[in-house]
């Protein structure tokens, strides 16, 4: 190929690709589910018509673009994901204030999140920290059911449990600020320590123990409840247990990025995401969180929420990268280290 | 030439939009205000409207090549113009492009020295491009014309495009990312918070010697030294069947070998798990023959380990399979006839002038090895390494960016320290075999002494394979995998279905979109890559230019770099101007370019430095120039090595997953990210139906390109009654 042909190739190159996600009328990542994010945008759509350009990635890549592009935001709204991210963006100034008029249909819990973030982001549905089990290994090696925290360090789960590396993962954060805040500092890490001994690996993706529980691979897995839920109405074989001691839990959250594009549009979805028509779909994909608005539909499946003993969960402080810093290398320094 | 790098000069400066249009095919600009309009207007337009005036000295490197455009060649006038002229004019649209941006000026120097700039740009359109293209040509015509190269003006323009291009994709992402390393919290640069978390102790961690964990830097440089070397065995015993034995299924083994190489991520790993994992089919079995506990054994260094040599060691086959084919019969002849029986021949000329392909396969199972990460996600137990360490330090909780690029620090001195290693090794022998002068021949039988434990080692192998593939072909027929084992076609029809609507075929599967966005970019990339790839390759081994070292170090870098950070690096350099491209199609073909460009590099250089220049001399000596040497000589001869390119990109468009997580975007889906969302959502029979799909896909795809390309005769090597 002679320079000017290979300069021509990479001018065809760029005929097909050219153009940005730009004349989409609302720019939407979302870090729930696919079905989920899928009929959020479809559903949105179909309601007002304006157009969606979904992107659908976990919460913490969501946040890492969001922080990249901050100078250049190419995004307008982000909807779903675990609650941290969206209060440390809203700490970051990477989200922008909205108050929306939707707000006083919700549980106090999500507007709770709102005031923590000085109406940075709010909250959209909750989902309680707690365990599954695979009963069929249970069965077979004859031992009993597991109800709290406390039943996991017992000595006949040796390289039973599985949970996620708290470096790596939302949902084992939230259960290494759970247990810090339901026993003490200096009595949840003692916790941590006799868990440690039991634990037969520290995964690098959040939901990934309860996978690994339906494939056999592990008796327990220290999830979110719904997803525990989610894995057994799938067809696994899978208990799920929210621990006797109490519980922490999430806020999934919505913000609207800071200099969007389509700012009317993002404001628009955003109450409209608040309503119970949009709360609703959930059960349609099998998302089993507990939806923010007061009027929206419960299914039987999900975790009831009356029947699990909640913590006061803080999130201001154990959301803050300081605290979180502090606690990570502390969980570094004397738990991870430890002989199993 | 000289006069159609100026046409496109002013064509980009005075004609196209300068800067960066939406849609620009649709053509709307046209009508919607052009020439005049300041979004649409080209540089010319606005700089006579008085509007962006820093545009405004590019005209004169512009007009300066006009002037001697009747002088000759040979005038030392030509050449001095031409590179102050083009030399100016792209060092100008550069250091404007970067230093003023959607803010004003972007550095706090330039706001003291000016004063703050009342008015910014976006990213740079086709106006900028085909403008800076010109500018560099005109560079490189005059470089030439002075005598860069013997004045050959292909060589000198094939260098500078090489280097402008991986300049820009390659470097600038990366120094954007490393500049990173030494960010603060609050947003400023310090070199005190450094040297702390270089020296983590979770990086270089002792701790395995005495029962404990190893840091990521010591587990990933074990993994990657092991996987590189078994993988250029496993692919040497592959390469000698196929070349130096009877072998009778011979394409059914080289299709075997390709498999892995055309698997989704994810997807051989959870096969792992179905045979080995603690519920698997080969644990329990083993565990209920001899009474002993099953166990957790494949989580770790055994099971990233096995999966990565399924995945690598078609690389490495493909590497030296050219080599091996290219090492010339009439050498090995030559032993022969000196009484050197089989196994003297073998150990003494064919395998020492296979040891370029040897050095480059483990070069690429080593950096493969290190920059892997679907594996050690899904295999990994708590072996930590260096890829999963820099993702999750950049997604996960920590949000660590200063972290991850120092991780990257580390994982690049070790792949460069392979680098250097190899070379050395190579040293300075000359591996030329194929001359020219009259070879023909056939290539004579493995030694019995060898050809046994290479049987054996390529059949277990082989059934290994196989298995594997069964475990995911079934994998995507039954209801849930590994619980509900009914057969069913559900989730290909949920996948792939298509039906008959009002306005024909719809194509309402849920895999669809993803499906046809890939092929695309596949498509696209493929010939890119291989093409940037063998130039390059060209240049490193056939010319002799000022900097070469450099040269080869900056090509090879991108791929010793893991895509994890390249997709962040990517964000963070091409989401602004002056290049913005983040949210395109382009952003994805130009990451596959340059991440897999180093295999074309390292295919050609491989076969390259097989061929005698006695083949360029006599071509160049019979009056060809560099350019028709290349294309009728030196490229018929490398068609092992194109056809190894080509397919390795295109495959590793559709397969790779760790920069384009970063990279893909609601109008640019790619097939990996939808099945990594599918795994992630515990639909597995989808995932798994939809990745065996992606194999018949590709499968066929290297066939057709097998075909397209053709096969290389090198002398006679066929030998009566045996199919090649």
């Amino acid at each position: 190929m002679t320079k000017p042909a290979f300069a021509a190739a990479v001018l065809a190159t760029t005929t097909i690709l050219s153009g940005t996600a730009a004349h989409a009328d609302l720019n939407l990542y979302c870090s729930a589910q696919e079905e989920w994010c899928q009929i959020m945008a479809k559903s949105f759509e179909e309601a007002t018509g304006i157009d969606v350009a979904m992107t659908r990635k976990s919460s913490g890549e969501t946040f890492a673009q969001v922080k990249a592009e901050a100078s250049n935001p190419k995004g307008d709204v982000w909807w779903g994901g675990t609650g941290d991210p969206h209060l440390q963006a809203a700490e970051e100034d990477l989200t922008e204030a909205y108050v929306s008029p939707m707000r006083e249909q919700l549980h106090p819990w999500a507007i709770a999140q709102a005031e923590a973030s000085g109406d940075r982001t709010i909250g959209i549905y909750f989902g309680g920290l707690g365990f599954g089990y695979n009963t069929d290994m249970l069965a077979k090696a004859g031992l009993p059911a597991p109800a709290c925290w406390e039943d996991l360090t017992k000595p006949e789960f040796k390289g039973k449990v599985q949970m996620a590396n708290p470096n790596s993962s939302g949902t084992a954060y939230t259960t290494l600020a759970t247990i810090v805040q339901l026993f003490g500092e200096e009595k949840g890490f003692d916790y941590m320590k006799r868990l440690h001994a039991n634990i037969n690996q520290y995964t690098k993706s959040g939901s990934a123990p309860i996978k690994a529980a339906g494939q056999g691979e592990t008796l327990v897995g220290i999830v979110f409840l719904h997803d525990s839920v989610a894995q057994a109405v799938a067809g696994f074989p899978i208990a799920t247990v929210a621990p006797c001691e109490g519980t922490g839990y999430e806020i999934g959250s919505m913000s609207i990025i800071k200099g969007a594009r389509n700012m009317d549009e993002a404001k628009k979805f955003y109450d409209w995401a608040l309503s119970v028509e949009a709360q609703d779909l959930a059960l349609q994909v099998n998302a089993f969180q507990i939806m923010s608005n007061v009027g929206a539909a419960k299914s039987d499946k999900a975790p009831d929420l009356s029947a699990i003993k909640l913590i006061d969960y803080d999130f201001k402080k154990y959301g803050s990268a300081e605290e979180r810093k502090r606690l990570l290398s502390k969980w570094d320094a004397e738990v991870s280290t430890l002989p199993q | 030439m000289l006069i159609f790098w100026i046409i496109a000069g002013w064509v980009g400066f005075a004609l196209l939009p300068w800067y960066g249009v939406d849609d620009f095919y649709s053509f709307g600009w046209l009508a919607d205000g052009w020439p005049l309009d300041k979004d649409y207007a080209p540089a010319a337009a606005l700089v006579a409207q008085g509007q962006k005036l820093w545009l405004a000295p590019m005209a004169l490197a512009l007009i300066a090549p006009l002037l001697v455009l009747r002088r000759p060649k040979s005038d030392p006038v030509f050449a001095r113009v031409l590179i102050a002229a083009g030399a100016f004019g792209f060092a100008w649209l550069v250091a404007q492009g970067l230093g003023i941006g959607l803010r004003g000026f972007n550095a706090g120097w330039l706001d003291a020295l000016f004063g703050p700039l009342d008015d910014r740009q976006f990213g740079m359109g086709y106006g900028a491009l085909v403008t800076a293209t010109a500018f560099l040509f005109l560079l490189t015509q005059g470089l030439a014309a002075h005598g860069a190269v013997n004045g050959d003006v292909f060589v000198t323009s094939a260098i500078a495009g090489v280097v402008a291009v991986v300049g820009i994709f390659v470097f600038f992402p990366i120094a954007k990312m490393l500049l990173a390393a030494f960010a603060t919290d609050d947003g400023g640069y310090s070199v005190a918070g450094f040297f702390p978390k270089l020296f983590d102790p979770r990086i270089w961690g002792l701790g395995c010697l005495s029962g404990g964990q190893c840091g990521a830097a010591w587990n990933s440089l074990f993994l990657a030294i092991l996987v590189g070397v078994l993988t250029t065995l496993l692919g040497l015993a592959f390469a000698l069947v196929l070349t130096r034995s009877g072998f009778r299924y011979k394409r059914l083994l080289r299709a075997l070998t390709v498999l892995p190489i055309i698997t989704p991520p994810f997807v051989i790993g959870l096969a792992i798990i179905l045979l080995f994992g603690l519920s698997g089919t080969v644990t329990t079995g083993i565990a209920a023959t001899l009474g002993i506990e099953p166990s957790r054994w494949i989580y770790g260094l055994w099971g990233v380990l096995i999966a990565q040599l399924l995945a690598f060691t078609p690389i490495a086959f493909l590497v030296l399979i050219g080599v091996v084919e290219g090492v010339s019969p009439s050498m090995e002849e030559a032993a022969q006839t000196l009484r050197a029986n089989r196994w003297q021949t073998f150990r003494t000329v064919s395998l020492p002038l296979m040891r370029p392909g040897l050095a480059n396969a483990f070069l690429l199972g080593f950096i493969e090895s290190m920059a892997d990460f679907g594996n050690p996600l899904v295999l990994g137990g708590n072996f930590d390494v260096l890829s999963t360490e820099i993702f999750f330090a950049i997604v996960g909780a920590q949000y660590d960016q200063s972290r991850a690029a120092i991780l990257a620090v580390v994982l690049l001195a070790f792949t460069l320290g392979a680098f250097y290693l190899q070379r050395f090794w190579l040293g300075r022998k000359s591996y030329t075999t194929v001359t020219g002068k009259g070879d023909s021949g056939v290539h004579p039988r493995m030694p019995s002494g060898l050809a046994i434990p290479v049987y054996v080692v390529v059949t277990l192998w082989s059934a290994f394979t196989l298995v594997v593939y069964g475990m995911i072909l079934y994998g995507s027929v039954v209801q849930l995998w590994g619980v509900d084992n009914t057969i069913t076609l559900k989730h290909y029809i949920t996948a792939f279905r298509v039906s008959w609507g009002e306005s024909g075929l719809r194509w309402t599967g849920s895999a669809w979109d993803s499906f046809w966005t890939t092929m695309m970019i596949a498509t696209i990339a493929a010939p890119l890559t291989a093409a940037v790839g063998l130039i390059t390759a060209y240049l490193l081994t056939r010319q002799k230019f000022a900097g070469k070292r450099a040269f080869e170090f900056g090509t090879m870098l991108s791929f010793a770099i893991p895509g994890t950070v390249i997709g962040v690096a990517y964000i963070l350099a091409f989401n602004v101007p002056p290049i913005e491209i983040t949210g395109t199609g382009l952003i994805l073909v130009i990451s596959f370019i340059f991440r897999n460009m180093p295999v074309g590099v390292r295919a050609g250089i491989a076969s390259m430095s097989q061929l005698d220049k006695s083949l360029d001399e006599s071509s160049l000596t019979l009056g060809a120039n560099s350019w028709q040497t290349f294309r009728a000589v030196i490229l018929p001869l490398l068609r092992p090595a194109i056809l190894a390119a080509l397919v390795y990109s295109f495959v590793r468009a559709m397969t790779a997953i760790s920069a384009v997580i970063f990279l893909v975007s609601a109008r640019y889906d790619m097939s990996t990210s939808y099945i990594i969302g599918r795994v992630e959502n515990n639909d597995y029979g989808l995932a798994i139906a939809y990745s065996t799909a992606l194999i018949f896909v590709m499968l066929a795809a290297v066939g057709l390109l097998q075909l397209l390309v053709g096969r290389t005769q090198i002398g006679r090597r066929t030998s009566h009654g045996e199919g090649h």
